[in-house]
């Protein structure tokens, strides 16, 4: 007989259960569903008092009921009065249903915390654990601030059980990633680093996850269980597979602790000290023969455990990056599997070898496997699979193999699953142009994308085609004939009709000479596809129409005649309206030399980072997409076309915003403005400026425009005049006018900042209502907090000449952009004053300085090589240029400023980890000044990359 | 660390949940049903990994039942599908030739097993031996406080 018939079984339960599945109809389980919660509810209320069974029993009904879904509003109190029986399993039932059901009723949690208090004196090990249980899947606040002192004394005790430590390690882990501020580092943390040599490999196995998550945030203090971490690796590596007993898994010796020890060194450099590091060396070595050895049984059990230690140790030398002869090697054992019957295998080999690809001293070999990585993506029945091999196609694509690769992907893209074809579409694009000897081939590459995908060719992409074809004059001449030899087919996308608009609107005069493309058939290619196509595309075939009239006079009247016709001129679309009749006038007052020059080329576009390539990291970026990175795309596409973020048809053509707002004339000289001027120019602030040069001013003014976009409509504009002054500074006057003066003061530790506000009234007369609050715009207050702030109502009335003090608490939970708003109002005089201001929290307040020598600095900086953990910005200095300003600066910015790294003394060269709750986020600066021009070079790499960028932001202002 | 574990049948529904993070009550809904839809629809002998959000979902499906495990970004694939296939061990261990039926009526026990081996996310015992010893004791346990019940334990599971 099974094991379940050992004493508990509750028949009113199991009946309940029966019941439950028997019912045909979800009516009829509601129905019985609400019968039993009646019988459960009346049984609770009854005069009768409840044995501790029933109790039992009816409280379980209560959780199985919440489990299937339906909510539950009574009987916590009966489970927490199980939690005191001292049968085991009503207390273990109670314990169930207060972590399965944690109410955050304050009330409840003290009479729990009481009950839990009780168990964890009980020195009962059964009681201890089903406790420590309990707070570890709850892990409420309230728990940590009642027991984050207690559980690491239980841990650390010489006398507690295996068993309970193991628990109390846990336990202690959760209360740490909830409330780390409440889990304060003592004495007992240089015991717990030792645990690693426990003789107990479950404690061992337990205590190394809570190593490893407090050395990722404190890693000085955990250095020394690199060294143990090695040894403890090594025995288990070396050990038969019986020596390990019951933690041997199908026959691999404890494969959860060996992979657990490889991920806990990935949180540091190499080892230094050359005998350990020898050691380590000699155990990747052995975990990497081990793989060529025939295994030891057939059971996928036993080539699943064995294999996560090699995948696992491939990471390590992949994150060492610094053994040439290990990579290749990881990298030689990854091309097997990728022909490996597993399927799983292959996956994890494909993607494990994206990173590989990065390194420079595997690159070559993992290119070596491109046959096979291509054969991958046209045979692999699973699209997961297909995905992961284009990722690598990418990750491996250089110019030597570019031409093979690219053709692959379009080939690939004919029969692609609908769901990666966008993402594919953007791969194949950046490659042909960050690969793109000749352009003509990169024009080909392009149109073979939208003939082939063009439901999945983004905005983004047409519009990087049609700019690089404008900047390059050696390509624009095969560009206007192979557009043109693409409108042909008789079912085009409308994707090609617009890059065919817009080229031969520019450039097709380049072709006109042969009489197969003459002016009139290109015109009437053009037009044919004109009623097939949406609002905005017809909007930009009227402008390239109007080109056409000053490229070639003698369509003028074929054209004309066509901006006539009712369907043009009176089209009930304002916009094509509008144009058809701005271009007809123009075309008929105007001199051709006044044409000529209204019309004139497009100018070349300023060189800038590729939109694409911000469109690809905006959809590959962990997670949700940040606002950062959508005010990039949006400020990419501005940038692109030189008008706003609406592309080129935008600024080349016409905006219907601003053809509302301007006359004729005024209109299309912005719209067709030749030299850029900045006047002209009203929606691109920054294509108006020299290429990376764009005045910090005009680039604060976009940024400002996103981030406060969000805001619930504060009633007063946001005043920031403050903010970036603080981004290097913790104390000083915030904001001041003739009633009022704020101060600041602030302190920030780890991910924890506090901010007292000193209100100041400067006038003799009393303000009243006084009131303040603290907003979070934007994705601040999306539902993953970025950042938690807290704060007392301060007191309504300010005596004249008097000042108030107020005190937030503030939580970094994961890196940030916005900046936390502060709204005062107040009655002077019996006006109300109504005040808002960008709060001084940035993301840098919760930098942790790292030192480190310049080889490490090195290291990491090439671990950072992934181009959207880079950001980098060029800007003319504003500032003082002065050293020592210059240091106090980077140092109140809270890194350290790093000597001797960078080869030249002028530069500066900074590092530090940013603390939030959730994560760390390693940050490398150098700032390159360049006195003679004075300008500066900033670049940042950060192991996140909406942090490379918002610190790049937010630094560009300050020097 | 692992944040979630999910145990539905082939028609989808749902037999055991059991979150490491705190998550409201209407996203676990949420959840459930993207995670069942996700799963029953992939094909067989596909890859057992699929990237959802942020995570990874690891699953695998055990006779009339899917097993389906979230883990965070870095964790191994690998070793988190014989973190199942070592739950499912201990069950099987404990009820004898596991089904679906025994975790049904026997939720509780689920629940008590698995948290013997995995807590906060993180594996607590690997040892088959250890987590059933420990099970077994505080059945044990319950032997001893439980006399005088008059309940026919057992008999209900032919049901």
């Amino acid at each position: 007989m099974p094991a379940v018939s050992k004493g508990d079984g509750m028949r009113g339960l199991a009946v309940f259960i029966s019941d439950i599945r028997n019912c045909k109809s979800k009516e009829a389980e509601i129905k019985r569903i609400n019968k039993e919660l009646a019988n459960i509810r009346s049984k609770f209320k009854g005069d009768k008092a409840l044995d501790g069974y029933s109790k039992k029993k009816y409280v379980c009904k209560l959780l199985f009921i919440f489990l299937l879904g339906h909510d539950i509003d009574f009987g916590h109190m009966e489970a927490v009065n199980l939690l005191s029986s001292n049968k085991y399993t009503e207390k273990q039932i109670g314990y169930l249903f207060i972590s399965v059901l944690v109410n955050s009723n304050s009330e409840l949690i003290r009479l729990i915390n009481n009950a839990i208090k009780n168990d964890l004196s009980s020195r009962n090990p059964t009681f201890m654990c089903l406790a420590l249980h309990c707070i570890a899947n709850v892990g409420s606040r309230e728990m940590a601030e009642a027991f984050a002192s207690e559980i690491p004394r239980i841990l650390v005790a010489g006398d507690t059980m295996d068993s309970v430590k193991q628990s109390a390690a846990l336990c202690l882990l959760r209360l740490y990633k909830t409330s780390p501020d409440l889990v304060l580092m003592g004495e007992w943390t240089s015991r717990v680093v030792h645990l690693l040599n426990d003789q107990h490999m479950g404690v061992v196995t337990a205590a190394i996850s809570l190593i490893t998550c407090l050395s990722q945030k404190n890693p000085d203090e955990f250095k020394t269980c690199v060294s143990l971490a090695v040894s403890r690796l090594s025995r288990i590596v070396s050990s038969a597979s019986t020596d390990l007993q019951d933690y041997t898994y199908y026959f691999v010796p404890a494969p959860w602790l060996s992979c657990k020890l490889l991920r806990l060194l990935q949180c540091y450099p190499p080892p230094e000290d050359g005998a350990v590091k020898g050691r380590l060396v000699e155990c990747l070595e052995t975990i990497l023969n081990k793989a060529q050895e025939p295994p030891k049984s057939k059971k996928v059990q036993h080539s699943n455990a064995k294999n996560a230690i090699l995948f696992e140790a491939i990471s390590l030398i992949i994150h060492y990056d610094s053994e040439p002869n290990l990579l290749v090697r990881a990298c030689n054992q990854l091309g097997q599997f990728l022909q490996h019957r597993e399927t799983n295998l292959r996956y994890l080999a494909l993607e494990s070898m994206c990173t590989l690809a990065s390194s420079e001293f595997s690159h070559e070999a993992v290119k070596t496997h491109i046959e096979t990585v291509i054969n991958a993506l046209k045979t692999e029945r699973d699209v997961s699979v297909r995905q992961r091999a284009a990722d690598l196609l990418y990750a491996m694509c250089d110019r030597s193999n570019a031409k093979q690769i690219v053709a692959e992907m379009l080939s690939y893209l004919e029969t692609a699953d609908y769901s990666i074809r966008e993402e594919m579409v953007l791969k194949v694009a950046i490659l042909a142009e960050k690969y793109a000897v000749d352009y003509s081939w990169y024009v080909d590459t392009i149109l073979n994308l939208i003939r082939i995908a063009g439901d999945y060719v983004s905005e983004e992409v047409w519009y990087r085609v049609i700019q690089i074809v404008i900047n390059r004059d050696d390509v624009q001449g095969y560009a206007a004939k192979t557009v043109f030899e693409a409108l042909q087919a008789p079912a085009c996308h409308e994707n090609m009709v617009k890059v065919g608009g817009y080229i031969l609107g520019e450039f097709g005069n380049l072709i006109a000479g042969d009489p197969r493309s003459s002016p009139l058939v290109q015109f009437n290619l053009l037009h044919s596809k004109f009623h097939l196509c949406s609002v905005p595309t017809r909007a930009l075939l009227l402008s390239a129409y109007i080109k056409f009239i000053n490229l070639f006079p003698e369509t003028k009247a074929t054209i004309q005649e066509v901006l006539r016709c009712d369907s043009q001129i009176r089209n009930s679309d304002v916009e094509l309206q509008q144009r058809a009749v701005e271009y007809l006038k123009l075309s008929s007052i105007a001199s051709t030399d006044v044409l000529a020059t209204v019309l004139e080329e497009m100018p070349p576009f300023p060189e800038r980072e590729s939109s694409i390539l911000a469109k690809l990291k905006k959809k590959k970026g962990p997670g949700a997409v940040s606002v950062t990175e959508l005010e990039d795309s949006k400020r990419e596409g501005g940038e692109l076309n030189g008008g706003g973020d609406r592309g080129p048809d935008t600024s080349a053509m016409s905006a219907s915003n601003a053809v509302s707002r301007h006359s004729v004339t005024s209109n299309l000289s912005y719209v067709f403005q030749s030299t850029p001027s900045p006047s002209a120019d009203l929606l691109g602030i920054r294509s108006s400026a020299p290429a990376g040069t764009a005045p910090a001013s005009a680039g604060n003014l976009l940024v400002d425009v996103f981030s406060e976009a969000g805001p619930a409509a504060p009633s007063a504009a946001v005043n920031d005049d403050g903010f970036l002054r603080f981004v290097c500074k913790n104390n000083g006057v915030l904001f001041e006018n003739q009633l009022l003066q704020i101060g600041i003061k602030s302190e920030y530790r780890q991910n924890l900042g506090r901010m007292y506000l000193f209100y100041g009234n400067k006038t003799s007369v009393q303000f009243a209502s006084f009131t303040t609050s603290v907003s979070c715009p934007g994705e601040l207050q999306s539902h993953i907090l970025s950042l938690n702030v807290q704060t007392k109502q301060v007191e309504p009335l300010v005596e004249g000449g008097a000042q108030i003090q107020q005190v937030l608490n503030i939580e970094c939970l994961t890196d940030f952009s916005d900046a936390p708003l502060l709204n005062i109002k107040f009655r002077y005089g019996g006006a109300l004053q109504n005040l808002t201001l960008k709060l001084p929290v940035t993301i840098n307040k919760f930098f942790q300085p790292t030192e480190m020598s310049s080889h490490d600095f090195f290291q990491r900086w090439k671990q950072l090589s992934q181009p959207q953990q880079e950001a980098q910005k060029i800007f003319k200095a504003n500032h003082s240029m002065d050293t020592e300003v210059l240091k106090a600066k980077l140092l109140g910015l809270g890194t350290a400023l790093l000597d001797n790294v960078d080869p030249n003394p002028e530069n500066y060269v900074c590092a530090g980890v940013i603390q939030t709750k959730g994560q760390q986020v390693g940050c490398l600066l150098r700032l390159e000044p360049n006195a003679q021009a004075q300008m500066y070079r900033l670049t940042l790499r950060c192991s996140k990359d909406s942090v490379s960028r918002r610190l790049c932001e937010l630094l560009a202002e300050q020097f | 660390m692992m944040r979630f574990l999910l145990l539905f049948s082939r028609q989808g529904k749902l037999r055991l949940q059991k979150w490491f993070t705190p998550i409201p009550e209407r996203e676990k809904k949420k959840i459930i049903r993207e995670m069942t839809t996700m799963v029953l629809a992939r094909q067989p002998r596909s890859c057992n990994f699929l990237h959802w959000k942020d995570l990874k979902i690891i699953y695998k499906r055990y006779a009339s039942l899917y097993f389906c495990l979230a883990i965070e970004n870095h964790e191994n694939e690998l070793l988190a599908l014989e973190v199942i296939h070592r739950y499912v061990e201990l069950l099987d261990k404990y009820f004898g030739n596991v089904c679906e039926l025994d975790i049904i009526f026997n939720f509780e026990k689920a629940y008590f097993i698995l948290d013997e081996f995995l807590l906060g996310g993180e594996i607590q015992e690997t040892s088959k031996q250890i987590v059933n010893r420990c099970i077994e004791s505080s059945d044990m346990l319950q032997e001893y406080y439980c006399e005088g019940e008059t309940d026919f334990p057992g008999t209900w599971r032919k049901l």
